[in-house]
């Protein structure tokens, strides 16, 4: 059946922005496109930054790897900031409930001591590689080049703070604030946190922003993802800590769709020129080793001595995504 | 009966330093000056980030859950204003002009608000001012946007809004906002804060996103009232920040006040000269009109912020030093933009018109001491002229100013029948500013404002006509090809609002959409 309200119509003179009728012709645009392209200022710009007065506030010669048009970076899940926050509210939600019933029936009580030990020592501390992960991310908002990829970096950016404050809420639940204390002393002193804390702090200070992007977003949540959320959370479950699995879902369905997007950014990235292609493969190379060896300790805490095995598998998973997306290892 | 009743349950206060405070720690594999390089080449002195006061403490989750609640109610307002032609229930055609001042010259800016907020984010060493930056930058992104997608119905229905991104990186009027944020980016972290955090943010926003706001409200416009609504609480939470950072750089160290002062010396005046344009919005433009743009300035700046200076003084800060000025003028600024648009309305991307008797009344009434003194008769002949068939343009390119790059059409502070003009000498050069406030900020750091891209130099010097453009030809029309390359379509985005497109189709669809004929 079909009801035929009837409106009074009127003819727009336009159905879109010039900017935007330039890239996609005079037709109803989403609120995706309107909202993102060609947003950034590119043309002309008044002072030079104090903080680098060799280049223009917005510079493509902040990285080396050169776009003919940087909007061609899109986000397969078209997150603009109505989108972003709508869709991340929906899973904050779950997340919420929960952390509640947990919280309420003292769920964590019941994790065996193992479980719960491990939960604190490789979770918890974690929590200071994501805090790196938005230091990195908010780095490419301000300095990289073309809202396409410079707005779902923030998004990314404040994602990370959120994992850190999921992560912080886990080892709340598990140890209240000792729980803390306790993982900040290992990510200082640890010697099981050392290789990792000095990798977060090399990429705190790489320059080039699609270098930094490929070192974090790529490389370091492509290898330690999978090890933490795949691998171990499995090994939770089968070992009764089903309460972790509930607390840590967000990161799991995080990752998966977070990736999609990465993955779509390289792939055009390397696709443009066999330059690009040659330099994100060199970095991925370059930063692949650190974080290795920065896992390694950590799966043989995780996985005893299954951990050669498990990392190996992760690594030949990770290079056929990266195969898949045009790069050479 | 209950185990877990034992653990004390956490204020909200702990529970947010816990989850934010202590993610942050010193680096030792690289040193903290490579990994915070911007942190002190301004002279801020910080000697314990951790004296910070979150200003709010909202953590990632609740951030979501507040902010996509009132994504969907805004959304939903703005779907419905769309499919029921909400911009014919405005007061008149002629508020959609200070739609498209807000549209071509403030919303751009929100978004250079986002990447500057997030390099704040990423700069200063301290973990609580970081994520209330990073909060910022993501508000900013979202009034960004949610601007254009409300104004979105709008351009595909009249005209000026087309190509708003190209036109503020070009267009003669709109370098002055845009110069304003790039001058606020182009400085480190801690003049950021001061410029956009606390002058624009804190100061200055009720004189400026308010008005256009009310002026919604009071003109019917359902889709940009909204919007000024859903956003309303972002902007107390950004006031709060900026008032909290200005706190912090005052109380970790004496040696601050001087350079903080200064800020907030350069950033009131450089921050109140753009003003300039809501003054003429809401004295002009609005045909439902909220308040005079003097009212405004007593109610917000005189009275509110001179509760804050007060509030301000036991660090040593001052009013800021313009403020005499600022008495003079707030009688006399929105009149002589507006006539300086009126002139100039062949250059503009928005229609411009005389006002009515019944306005020019109001006027008089509002500004009882300078209106019919120094400004009716002239209104008054132009009008005249207009209605015999000779509406004024001016065929030439005014003088610019080499900070605030408004016209030099201010007045002398002691004689409203002069123009206005100071001129400094730098490495053999004259240039030239429009006040004093603005003389004093070029003098302080002349290496930065001899780079300004002035528009109307730029088009006097050719660098303003689109490629392949040959100014040797016969009958060489050197305003059409300037407006050729802004993207300004001549008799259609300018000229006087009588007889315009706009003014036609409005008439056209309130008719189709009221009458049955």
């Amino acid at each position: 059946m079909h009801i035929d309200l009837r409106t009074v119509a009127i003819k727009p003179v336009r159905q879109t922005f010039d900017h935007i009728v330039r890239r996609f012709g005079d037709k109803p645009a989403s609120r995706y496109q309107e909202g993102t392209y060609d947003l950034q200022q590119t043309d002309i710009f008044h002072y030079r930054p104090l903080w680098e007065p060799e280049l223009q506030l917005f510079d493509k010669r902040r990285s080396k790897v050169e776009m003919k048009d940087w909007y061609a970076l899109k986000d397969p899940r078209q997150f603009y900031y109505g989108a972003y926050t709508i869709a991340r509210a929906r899973q904050q939600e779950a997340a919420e409930s929960s952390f509640e019933m947990i919280e309420e029936r003292g769920l964590a009580d019941l994790l065996p001591a193992e479980v719960k030990q491990l939960a604190l020592d490789i979770l918890v501390p974690m929590r200071h590689v994501e805090w790196g992960g938005n230091m990195g991310n908010s780095y490419i908002t301000a300095y990289g080049y073309g809202t396409a990829i410079t707005q779902p970096c923030l998004y990314h950016a404040m994602d990370h703070l959120a994992v850190a404050q999921y992560l912080s809420h886990v080892g709340l639940v598990l140890d209240g604030a000792e729980a803390l204390d306790a993982a900040k002393e290992a990510w200082m002193n640890g010697a099981l946190w050392q290789p990792m804390r000095r990798h977060v702090e090399n990429v705190l200070v790489v320059q080039d922003w699609f270098e930094i992007f490929v070192a974090q977003n790529l490389v370091l949540e492509g290898l330690s993802y999978p090890l933490l959320y795949d691998y171990l959370d499995a090994d939770f479950s089968a070992n009764g800590g089903t309460v972790i699995s509930m607390m840590t879902r967000f990161m799991s369905e995080w990752a998966d769709e977070t990736g999609k997007w990465v993955d779509a950014q390289i792939k055009v990235a390397a696709a443009e020129s066999a330059q690009n292609k040659a330099l994100i493969s060199d970095w991925v190379k370059q930063y692949r080793a650190p974080v290795l060896e920065a896992l390694t300790p950590i799966a043989a805490r995780a996985f005893g001595d299954k951990a050669d095995s498990v990392l190996s598998e992760i690594t030949d998973q990770f290079n056929a995504r990266c195969t898949k997306l045009g790069l050479v290892l | 009966m209950d185990m877990h009743a034992a653990k004390k349950k956490m204020s909200l206060k702990e529970k947010y330093a816990h989850m934010t405070r202590g993610l942050d720690w010193e680096t030792s594999y690289q040193s903290p000056e490579k990994v915070f390089p911007q942190a002190s080449f301004e002279g801020i002195k910080i000697h314990d980030w951790d004296k910070w006061e979150d200003p709010f403490r909202l953590t990632m989750d609740s951030y979501w859950k507040y902010q996509a609640e009132k994504e969907r109610k805004l959304y939903a307002v703005l779907d419905a204003f769309a499919q029921n032609n909400g911009h014919l229930g405005v007061t008149d055609a002629r508020y959609i002009n200070a739609l498209k001042l807000f549209l071509t010259g403030i919303s751009p800016l929100e978004y250079v608000a986002h990447r500057g907020f997030a390099a704040a984010g990423r700069n200063f060493p301290g973990v609580g001012p970081r994520v209330a930056c990073l909060m910022q930058s993501l508000d900013e992104i979202r009034h960004a946007q949610t601007q254009i997608h409300a104004l979105s119905n709008y351009n595909k229905h009249y005209d000026g809004f087309h190509d708003f991104k190209h036109m503020l990186e070009r267009v003669w009027y709109l370098s002055v906002p845009k110069s304003f944020f790039d001058d606020a980016f182009s400085s480190g972290p801690f003049e950021w804060m001061i410029a956009i955090g606390f002058s624009f943010e804190y100061v200055l926003t009720n004189l400026l996103f308010v008005p256009f706001m009310s002026g919604a409200a009071y003109n019917g416009d359902m889709a940009t009232v909204t919007f000024g609504f859903s956003a309303q609480s972002d902007e107390a939470r950004h006031m709060t920040l900026g008032l909290e950072c200005i706190k912090f750089m005052l109380e970790q160290d004496p040696a601050n006040l001087p350079i903080v002062q200064k800020w907030i010396d350069k950033w009131a005046w450089r921050g109140i000269r753009v003003l300039t344009l809501v003054g003429m919005m809401m004295d002009y433009m609005l045909p439902k009109r909220v308040m005079s743009w003097k009212e405004a300035w007593e109610i917000y700046f005189e009275q509110n912020g001179g509760a804050l200076f007060g509030d301000l003084a036991r660090y040593g800060i001052t009013v800021p030093k313009c403020i005499t000025q600022c008495t003079i003028d707030k009688e006399h600024i929105s009149h002589q933009a507006w006539a300086t648009f009126y002139q100039y309305g062949g250059a503009a991307a928005f229609h411009t018109w005389m006002p009515s008797d019944e306005e020019m009344d109001w006027l008089s009434a509002k500004y009882p001491n300078t209106f019919d003194k120094y400004y009716r008769d002239r209104f008054t002949y132009w009008r005249e002229q207009a209605e015999k068939g000779n509406r004024f343009y001016t065929n030439t390119l005014p003088m610019l100013c080499q900070v605030c790059q408004i016209p030099m059409l201010f007045t002398e502070p002691d004689d409203p029948s002069q123009i206005c003009y100071r001129e400094s000498d730098y490495e053999g050069e004259k240039y030239h500013t429009c006040s004093d406030g603005c003389k004093a900020i070029f003098d302080d750091e002349p290496q930065k404002y001899i780079q300004s891209w002035l528009p109307v130099h730029q088009v006097y010097q050719g660098n303003c006509f689109p490629e392949g453009t040959d100014p040797t030809v016969a009958g060489f029309n050197p305003l059409a090809k300037v407006l050729e390359w802004y993207h300004l379509e001549h008799g259609k985005d300018n000229l006087d609002f009588e007889g315009s497109r706009d003014q036609k189709n409005f008439d056209l669809w309130r008719g189709m959409a009221t009458k049955n004929t």
